[in-house]
C-alpha cells in the first residue's frame, strides 16, 4: 500500500478501487471477446435477434476497463488536502 | 413470491457463466481482505476513516440502494405498470438526493456526528434516540432479509441448490468481506458492483430493445395501451382512480414524505457520504449520486416494460392468465434465460448477484454501527475503549447476517416486495423527516416533542395500513378503500401530518432546550461558517455542490418533461 500522506495517522483509501474495476472488467471484457468470436452458434444468435451480444459487449468492458486503468495511472489517488478531522 | 416458485424456470448456465460468476466472487473477497489491512480503529471500521473521495462515496451511494428492490421491483413495476415506475427515480429520488446534499449533510457532517440516531440523540435526547435506533435497526434487519432471499433465488436458479442452501452460502460470502474490512470494504464493493450491475443490465437492456423492434416497437405492442409508456398521472401504478388525486399521491405521498424521508435520513445512504473526506465531499456525494440514479431507469424499467412484450409467460399474466407460475417479479430474470447466450449470462447473473449483496451488506454495515455506537455504548456497556465496539461491531455483523435469514423467509411469502418494502419506509422514515426537518429549523421543539412525534406518526402509518386493502398482506382490514402502492403514499402522508401536529402542540406545552445546547444542529443558532466548506469559492464548477445540484435540478425536469 502506497501512503500517500505520511503525516496523518494513515490513509483509508490507500489501495486504488478504479485498477481492481478496471481489471474485472477487462477480464469480462476479454472473456466476452473470445465468445462472440469462437463461439457465437446460430441459436445463440438467434435467441438476440443476430445480435452477437457478447462481441459487443467484450470490445465496450474491453474499453472500460482500458479507460479505469488510464484514469488511475493520468490521476493516481490524491488524499485531499483538508484533514478529515 | 412463494418459496415454491424455485422451481418454475431455471437459467441455463455453463462453465464460462460460472467462471465469470467466479472472478467475480473472488475480488469481492480480495477487496474483503485488502479493506481489512487499513481497519485500525473503530472510526476506520464503521466509517471508513472519513477518508473517501466524493465520487467513490457518490457511487457508493447509490450502489447501496441498487438492491434487490431497485432492480427486481422496479423492473417487475416496469412490467406491471409502464414507465409511471420512473416517478420512484426522477420525483422519489433525485430531488430528496439534491435536498440532502444541499441543505442538510452540513449538518449532519459538520456536527461530526457518526450516524444519524446520534444527531437525533443530540438534537432531542435519549427518548427520540432510542425510537429512531431501535426501528431503523430493525428495518435494516428486514430489508437485509428481502435482499438475502432474492440472492439465494439466483443461486438457486443457477446451481439448483435447494433454497435453504443458497440462503446460507450468501449469507456467508456477504457476511465475510463485511465482518473483514467493515465498511471501506463494503463501500469499495459498492462501488465495484456499480459497473458489474450497469456491465449486466445495459447489454441485456440493447439486446431487449433490438429484439422488440427499438422504441417503436414497444409503442407498437405495449400492453393494455399507449397510456402505459406515458408517466403521468400514473393511475395504475398508485391504484388511485381519480387522476388529480393520484398525481397528489405520487407529488406529496411519494416525492415529498416518502422520498424525503428515505434519501436524507437512512442512515444507510447517509453513512456512505459520512464517509467522505471532507464537508464538500460530503455535500458532493448525493450530489454525484444523482446523475446516475436519473438514467438507472433506463436499464431497469424499460427492460421491464420489453419482458411484459416478449416474453410470453409474462405476457400472459399481463392480459389476466396464470403465466405459468412466474411473477413480474421474474421479470429480468426470464430476459436472461430467454435472450442472453452463455457469456453475457455470466455477467448478468454476476450482476444481478452484485446488486442484491450490494443492498446486504449495505444494511448490514450500517445495522452494525448503529447497534454498536447507539444501542450498544448508549444503554448496554458504555465507556470501554475502542477496540471493543469494533469487535462488537463484528459481532452484531455475525449476528444481524442470521436474524437476516430467518428475515428473508418473511420476504418470500410477500407477492410484490415493492408494496412490502414501501410499507416499511412510511412506518420507519415519513415520520422521521417530519421530526428531522423542524428539528433542524424550528429551535422551540422539545425533546419530548421528538420522540412523541416519531412515535404517534409511525403509530398513524400503522393504523392507515391496517385500514388499507392490503398494504400488510393478511392483517390489513380493508375498511379503506385504497390498495397497493397508493396505500403505502396514503400511509406515509398520515405519518407526516402526525408528526408534524403532535411535535408542534406537544413542543408548546414542554420547556425547550437551552439554546447553547442546540449550536450545530439547529439552523438559526448554528454559525454559516461551520456549515460550509471554508475553500467552497474556489472549487472549480464541477466540484461545488449548489452548481452540481442546479444541473442536476435542470436535467431532472426535462427527463420528466419528455417522458410526460
Amino acid at each position: 500500500m502506497n501512503d500517500q500522506t505520511p503525516e496523518t495517522r494513515h490513509t483509508a483509501g490507500a489501495f486504488d478501487i478504479r485498477v481492481i474495476i478496471g481489471a474485472l472488467l477487462g477480464v469480462f471484457g476479454l472473456i466476452l471477446l473470445g465468445m462472440g468470436l469462437f463461439n457465437a452458434s446460430d441459436a445463440e444468435l438467434d435467441k438476440a435477434d443476430g445480435l452477437n451480444i457478447n462481441l459487443w459487449s467484450g470490445i465496450g468492458l474491453v474499453a472500460a476497463g482500458v479507460a479505469f486503468v488510464v484514469w488511475a495511472r493520468l490521476r493516481p489517488i490524491v488524499v485531499p488536502s483538508d484533514p478529515a478531522s | 413470491m412463494a418459496m415454491a416458485s424455485d422451481d418454475t424456470f431455471r437459467l441455463d448456465a455453463d462453465v464460462v457463466d460460472y467462471t465469470i460468476v467466479a472472478l467475480y466472487f473472488a475480488v469481492v473477497l480480495g477487496i474483503g481482505l485488502l479493506a481489512r489491512r487499513q481497519v485500525s480503529s473503530s472510526i476506520d471500521f464503521f466509517l471508513s476513516g472519513r477518508s473517501l473521495p466524493a465520487w467513490v462515496t457518490g457511487l457508493a451511494f447509490i450502489s447501496a440502494n441498487l438492491g434487490a428492490v431497485e432492480i427486481m421491483g422496479m423492473s417487475a413495476n416496469g412490467a406491471e405498470f409502464g414507465m409511471a415506475t420512473v416517478h420512484y427515480f426522477w420525483i422519489g429520488a433525485v430531488p430528496a438526493m439534491l435536498f440532502l446534499g444541499i441543505v442538510m449533510m452540513p449538518f449532519y457532517y459538520g456536527s461530526k456526528v457518526r450516524s444519524v440516531p446520534e444527531f437525533m440523540r443530540k438534537r432531542f435526547g435519549t427518548g427520540a434516540h432510542l425510537v429512531n435506533a431501535l426501528s431503523f435497526a430493525i428495518a435494516q434487519l428486514l430489508i437485509a432479509g428481502i435482499n438475502l432471499y432474492l440472492l439465494a433465488t439466483i443461486v438457486n436458479r443457477l446451481l439448483g441448490w435447494p433454497l435453504w442452501v443458497s440462503l446460507v452460502v450468501a449469507a456467508a460470502i456477504v457476511l465475510s468481506y463485511t465482518a473483514l474490512g467493515g465498511l471501506s470494504a463494503a463501500i469499495y464493493n459498492e462501488v465495484l458492483q456499480f459497473f458489474v450491475i450497469v456491465a449486466a443490465l445495459l447489454p441485456l437492456t440493447i439486446v431487449a430493445l433490438n429484439k422488440v423492434g427499438g422504441w417503436q416497437g414497444i409503442q407498437d405492442k405495449v400492453k393494455p395501451d399507449g397510456e402505459q409508456l406515458s408517466s403521468w398521472p400514473g393511475t395504475d401504478l398508485t391504484g388511485i382512480d381519480n387522476p388529480v388525486l393520484s398525481v397528489i399521491g405520487i407529488v406529496f405521498g411519494l416525492g415529498f414524505v416518502l422520498s424525503f424521508g428515505y434519501w436524507t435520513t437512512n442512515f444507510v445512504e447517509v453513512q456512505r457520504a459520512m464517509a467522505s473526506s471532507s464537508i464538500s465531499a460530503a455535500r458532493r456525494a448525493p450530489i454525484i449520486g444523482a446523475f446516475p440514479k436519473m438514467f438507472v431507469p433506463f436499464i431497469v424499467i424499460v427492460p421491464g416494460v420489453i419482458a411484459a412484450i416478449i416474453i410470453p409467460e409474462l405476457a400472459d399474466l399481463k392480459g389476466g392468465g396464470k403465466g405459468d407460475g412466474v411473477t413480474y417479479n421474474d421479470a429480468i430474470l426470464l430476459l436472461m434465460r430467454d435472450l442472453l447466450p452463455n457469456g453475457m449470462l455470466g455477467v448478468a447473473i454476476a450482476g444481478l448477484m452484485a446488486s442484491f449483496m450490494a443492498g446486504m451488506a449495505a444494511n448490514i454495515s450500517a445495522f452494525n454501527t448503529v447497534f454498536s455506537y447507539d444501542l450498544w455504548q448508549q444503554y448496554v456497556v458504555m465507556d470501554r475503549e475502542d477496540g471493543y465496539y469494533t469487535w462488537i461491531g463484528r459481532i452484531a455483523t455475525v449476528g444481524a447476517t442470521v436474524v437476516a435469514i430467518g428475515t428473508a423467509g418473511i420476504a418470500s411469502q410477500y407477492d410484490n416486495l415493492m408494496n412490502y418494502l414501501q410499507v416499511l419506509f412510511g412506518f420507519f422514515n415519513a415520520p422521521l423527516f417530519a421530526t428531522f426537518i423542524l428539528g433542524m429549523f424550528w429551535k422551540r421543539m422539545t425533546a419530548a416533542a421528538g420522540w412523541t412525534g416519531l412515535v404517534s406518526g409511525t403509530a398513524a402509518a400503522i393504523v392507515v395500513a391496517i385500514l388499507s386493502e392490503d398494504a400488510l398482506g393478511g392483517a390489513s382490514v380493508g375498511v379503506l378503500g385504497i390498495s397497493g402502492q397508493g396505500a403505502s403514499f396514503v400511509a406515509a402522508g398520515a405519518a407526516f401530518v402526525v408528526d408534524v401536529l403532535v411535535s408542534v402542540v406537544v413542543s408548546t406545552r414542554t420547556r425547550p432546550r437551552v439554546e447553547s445546547e442546540l449550536k450545530g444542529l439547529v439552523y438559526s443558532l448554528t454559525p454559516k461558517e461551520s456549515l460550509t466548506d471554508p475553500d467552497e469559492g474556489t472549487l472549480p464548477w464541477y466540484q461545488s455542490p449548489t452548481k452540481l445540484a442546479g444541473i442536476g435540478l435542470v436535467l431532472v425536469i426535462v427527463l420528466n418533461v419528455i417522458f410526460w
